[in-house]
């Protein structure tokens, strides 16, 4: 049993579907999408816990009892999110496709600062990172947009965060 | 993808009991087992999950870290110990692949992962010594811009992919492992074997046998120590070169010295040449040059990456002169 945006579902019987396919075929959950499904390019990121993982690279089995979010669990009663609100109102997309996997790692990236985690480009790794354009950037890089909207997601995540620095 | 069963372990002796046959795998956070599977590279008969086994992160009595196989990449470069103690070990982590990634990878997959070379990759259309050995080599005579140019062979001039390896191989770390005829461990450099003439063979891991940790000593020095990755894109992409360094320079002599190479061997490359050179002596760029002449005397370029050979001199004369002018690990973004 796996527990998808707090609703209990059935793992699938083949070892060999991942947590991708899972979502999208067996619980038609088609918000998260399919990019490279081989890692490279943050389409397919949802929620473990409070971590942004790639649901390409996992194995629907080894969910078994562990609670994830998808793009679909984020609006409340028809509600967007505020990042989603965000997200239409800086142009942080073209086409669309990126975007569920944009915003959900979004919400993992602002947990991760919150835990005082560092990145590459942080200057001290043991003092909380001023989190301006170029972390944001850095810290984003795992989320391709092949529209090039680079600049309306780091307004979008900036203008939702009071804490982070534009 | 070929059917396998799935299971998971509780513990190490677990793990092998259960994947003791030479047709299972460890699977940590698959970031690279998964996808080496979807293209049929790796067709194991059983996964045996080891992401539960081995997690934490403990200080060791008398000095130094020991650092479970199932610990997330994300939790040994946010761990305060690793950033005060370690900072190279944090900053070569957070250098590799993305957030996301880092969240599943495990250290001990880290250890284990393939390299990315493109032929090795393409089952279908090259030949691939490490995939089929004793085929040939397609790398060689191909685009090889992205390959090794120290530890090569006839047969395979495939990089090793880590960056947090680097980071390792600089610091002395060793590795622990438990098969079925018990535990042993080794240092880092001795984990990863040179291809030679069987580059099929990249670890010294017997059938079955888990890495259960990585052992960093008490190194004080180290925690003036730094990362620099160079790499076409400044994110999300492999090394062309990197340099993992701890320095301590007093009255302008170099006292203690650690470098470590990635992005141009075949495994993690300790560069013991360019240490020798370094001990007891002024900490100059002179020097530092001529220190990184001395580990690159041996290079064996492609036709494609010869570059490398000045790139990873002058990455390194970079690293040395920071770390013996600045205050130690500073952003280079």
């Amino acid at each position: 049993m796996i527990f998808v945006n707090g609703l209990p579902a059935q793992l699938p019987s083949d070892a060999r579907v991942s947590l991708l396919d899972f979502l999208r075929d067996h619980l038609r959950l088609s918000g998260t999408k399919k990019g490279c499904n081989q890692g490279a390019c943050g389409a397919c990121t949802i929620l473990a816990g409070s971590e942004r993982i790639l649901s390409c690279l996992a194995f629907a089995a080894q969910f078994d009892g562990q609670s994830i979010s998808t793009i679909e669990g984020l609006s409340v009663e028809g509600v967007l999110h505020p990042l989603q609100r965000a997200f239409v109102e800086y142009d942080g997309f073209q086409c669309g496709y990126c975007t569920p996997g944009q915003i959900c790692s979004a919400i993992g990236m602002r947990a991760e600062v919150k835990r005082g985690i560092p990145s590459y480009v942080t200057a001290d790794l043991l003092a909380a990172a001023a989190v301006d354009r170029n972390e944001l950037r850095e810290r984003m890089s795992g989320n391709l947009c092949r529209c090039g909207a680079y600049n309306g997601i780091i307004d979008a995540i900036i203008a939702v965060d009071v804490e982070v620095e534009p | 993808m070929t059917p396998f069963s799935y299971t998971r372990a509780s513990d190490a002796a677990d793990a092998v009991r259960r994947g003791g046959s030479g047709q299972s795998k460890y699977l940590g956070g698959g970031t690279n087992l998964v996808d080496l599977m979807r293209e049929n590279i790796e067709q194991p008969i059983t996964l045996v999950d080891v992401t539960g086994v081995s997690t934490g992160i403990e200080p060791v009595v008398g000095g130094g870290l020991l650092i479970g196989a199932g610990a997330r990449n994300t939790a040994v470069a946010e761990h305060r110990l690793v950033r005060m103690s370690y900072p190279v070990l944090a900053r070569a982590i957070l250098s590799g692949a993305s957030a996301q990634l880092r969240n599943m990878a495990t250290i001990g997959g880290n250890l284990a992962q393939r390299t990315r070379c493109e032929y090795f990759y393409d089952d279908g259309g090259s030949r691939c010594n490490k995939r089929r050995p004793g085929q040939g080599c397609d790398a060689i005579d191909g685009i090889n811009r992205g390959h090794a140019i120290l530890g090569v062979s006839s047969a395979c001039i495939a990089t090793h992919p880590s960056d947090m390896c680097v980071a390792l191989a600089a610091l002395g770390a060793s590795v622990h492992l438990h098969g079925l005829t018990g535990d042993r461990r080794l240092p880092l450099t001795e984990f990863h074997c040179l291809p030679a003439d069987h580059p099929e063979i990249e670890n010294v891991l017997e059938p079955g046998e888990l890495i259960t940790a990585v052992e960093l000593g008490p190194l004080p020095v180290a925690s003036r120590s730094t990362y620099r990755k160079v790499r076409d894109r400044s994110s999300l992409a492999f090394a062309l070169v990197s340099v993992a360094a701890v320095l301590k320079v007093d009255g302008g002599i170099v006292r203690v010295v650690r470098l470590a190479l990635g992005g141009v061997a075949t495994r993690p490359w300790r560069a013991s040449k360019a240490e020798m050179i370094l001990l007891g002596q002024p900490a100059t760029v002179e020097i530092f040059r001529a220190a990184a002449e001395a580990e690159l005397s041996d290079a064996q370029p492609s036709k494609h990456n010869g570059f490398k050979i000045e790139l990873a001199k002058r990455t390194m004369v970079a690293v040395l002169t920071e770390l013996s002018t600045d205050r130690g690990d500073i952003s280079h973004g």
